[in-house]
């Protein structure tokens, strides 16, 4: 299996008016060819603006990617100009993403046929009339019916789920190596949600794609993720196969987060759900130490003096930062 | 559609009706008699009581106010805009021979307003904090605030008197001579426009800032498109929006603009004639014109919102 992207030692910050805030700071992942890859996380972690750091998607002032590489293909994208060609020749064509608000994610101005036909002719070269029945295509595909007369519609003339399925057309129509979702589902009810993770999964098999889902939301990612990368307070805190995350958490927050969703198959006495006590923390000076320090109920003196552990592997794939072994404490 | 639009028509009726009744009261109570300025026209000639009373009758101000207003609606809606009080002429004629004039002059404001504006408003949006946008913000600023007759004449100080590159003031007409036409035009233009030029650049500016932080041009952008295409294709539509309310807006603006920009440049034009008419209370010619003024707002309001399902293809007219 082929390294895809490999993002090393990320920091993304950014200057407010309160202060800086290093809303991510010292991320490493990869992503491999033909992969689905979860990165978990509260709001606020700094799991999307991984991502948008990756794109180069990041408004520039106020954020800043402060360090980091992320090599695909060979060449470092954070080292191309945020509005060159060379950029834009990776967006939309080899790394394409999905966002959260399918409600306006969508040009409201702009025609169904217009929003998807623009990528096929921008980077496929597609003429105007080859791209109109690709764009046809990919409405099929993604389960749009009555593709064709629903083409010249607006954005406004599509339901949430509907228009989730237009930008997940959208994104895969330059065949991307890679396909970030960035909370696909969050604004989506619940039975939409499966369904649009299923076509997600379906596609992503069918065009060989790997695919990044970033999401609050364990039970998305448990069901089709291969490998999870934890995030917490700008870093990643635990990463490792989806096993390895479900069935062997070590970091007290990956345990936390485990213990406050419902799973099938509970038994009455263990059913109740243990929430994480207080609030993430405020990105803006941060301490030194680890910053789940606060709301850990297995921390050691250690952990007040020290700084912030380096991930270290405790598996094959499966990596923790934590001073304490939370195996023994339990 | 068709039915919006006859809604809105018997809508603009009832505007008009409004506007003209004001206009009429107004005019009534303003201290002053119309027969006494037009006698005190000639000083050589006197006038009896009687005379005047004549003249009065002649006019038909003789009548109670409410039959006053009624007869002259329906001389309007016959056609008939009455005859001058002080000049003695047909109102209808001096209107035709007027309005081409202010409609000159009002065209090419309104375009150089909007095309101006447009561009100063996406060019700030796009270079945001930079240099440019601030010296254009204060400008825009400046446009808003400054009275634009004092402008007239600071300009007439500078490019007449000073540098002689144009002529003060005048008119020329464009079938007369068209080079000679646009040079006096420029001045009046460029007051008349200096407002919306304003006015639209900062609207422009605001919603194009708006419309940048949106997803869906975040998506545009993570689509790989070039960044002209960006603005282009997915900013400048969804900017116009509100662009175009205040678009609408100058329309009265620079009509009502031309009153004084034509009293400053001595054009014969409708502004100065109403101007004129307004000092010499000379009753048919302002409620005459006063209601082409309000016909031509009422008309351009609607062209505005018929306009929007263009730009948005979310509103329906129904």
């Amino acid at each position: 299996m082929s390294v895809l992207l490999d993002v090393k030692n990320l920091r993304t910050h950014f200057h407010t008016h309160r202060g800086l805030v290093k809303a991510v700071d010292g991320v490493s992942f990869h992503i491999n060819e033909k992969e689905i890859v979860g990165l978990v996380g509260e709001s606020g972690c700094g799991k999307s603006v991984s991502m948008l750091s990756v794109m180069q998607l990041i408004a520039i002032p106020p954020g800043k990617i402060v360090s980091g590489s992320a090599m695909f293909d060979g060449h470092d994208l954070l080292k191309y100009k945020p509005k060159g060609d060379e950029m834009r020749a990776i967006r939309g064509a080899k790394i394409a993403m999905i966002f959260q608000e399918p409600m306006t994610s969508l040009n409201p101005v702009l025609t169904i046929a217009r929003q998807v036909t623009e990528t096929l002719e921008l980077h496929l070269k597609m003429d105007t009339q080859t791209a109109r029945k690709r764009a046809v295509e990919l409405l099929k595909l993604v389960g749009i019916p009555e593709a064709e007369s629903r083409l010249d519609n607006y954005p406004h003339q599509f339901s949430g789920g509907m228009r989730q399925r237009v930008m997940i057309a959208i994104a895969l129509s330059c065949n991307p190596k890679i396909l970030i979702a960035d909370e696909p589902t969050t604004a989506v009810d619940v039975t939409t949600q499966a369904q649009l993770l299923e076509l997600m999964q379906e596609m992503v098999n069918r065009f060989n794609t790997s695919l990044v889902i970033v999401t609050h939301n364990l039970g998305v990612v448990a069901r089709y993720a291969d490998r999870i990368y934890v995030m917490y307070a700008g870093r990643i805190v635990e990463s490792g196969l989806s096993e390895d995350i479900f069935l062997r958490p070590l970091h007290p927050y990956t345990i936390g987060l485990l213990k406050s969703v419902p799973q099938l198959g509970q038994t009455k006495s263990d059913r109740e759900l243990v929430p994480i006590s207080g609030l993430p923390p405020n990105l803006i000076d941060m301490p030194q130490n680890c910053a789940f320090l606060p709301r850990c109920s297995y921390h050691k003196e250690r952990c007040r003096l020290e700084p912030w552990p380096e991930l270290h592997a405790v598996g094959a794939q499966h990596y923790v930062s934590c001073y304490v072994d939370t195996r023994e404490t339990s | 559609m068709t039915a919006y639009i006859i809604r809105r028509l018997l809508l603009g009726v009832i505007i008009l009706l409004l506007v003209t009744l004001l206009v009429f009261l107004a005019m009534r109570l303003l201290p002053g008699d119309p027969l006494m300025i037009f006698v005190s026209q000639f000083q050589t000639e006197s006038f009896t009581p009687e005379q005047i009373e004549e003249l009065r009758r002649e006019f038909g101000l003789d009548r109670s106010l409410p039959m006053q207003y009624i007869n002259w609606l329906g001389d309007i809606l016959r056609g008939d805009m009455g005859k001058s009080i002080i000049m003695g002429q047909d109102v209808g004629y001096l209107i035709s021979t007027r309005l081409p004039v202010t409609v000159y002059f009002g065209v090419m404001s309104f375009v150089v307003s909007a095309f101006l504006g447009v561009i100063f408003g996406v060019i700030c949006a796009l270079r945001r904090g930079k240099w440019l946008d601030s010296v254009v913000t204060v400008l825009a600023n400046i446009g808003i605030t400054v009275p634009a007759f004092w402008i007239g004449i600071l300009l007439m100080y500078l490019f007449s008197l000073t540098l002689h590159w144009l002529p003060t003031s005048g008119y020329v007409a464009p079938t007369e001579n068209l080079a000679q036409s646009l040079r006096a035009a420029i001045m009046p233009v460029i007051c008349l426009s200096l407002f919306s030029v304003a006015a639209l650049t900062r609207q422009t500016r605001s919603a194009m800032l708006e419309v940048v932080s949106q997803d869906y041009i975040r998506t545009a952008w993570a689509k790989g498109l070039r960044e002209r295409v960006i603005v282009l294709r997915h900013t400048i539509k969804n900017a116009m929006i509100p662009v175009i309310t205040i678009l609408g807006l100058q329309v009265g603006l620079i009509f009502g603009g031309s009153v004084l920009i034509e009293t400053v440049f001595n054009i014969p034009g409708m502004g100065r004639l109403l101007a004129n008419s307004l000092f010499s209370h000379d009753y048919q010619i302002v409620q005459a014109g006063t209601l082409v003024i309000a016909v031509v707002v009422v008309l351009s309001n609607l062209i505005v919102d018929i306009s929007y399902g263009w730009f948005d293809p979310r509103i329906r007219y129904g």
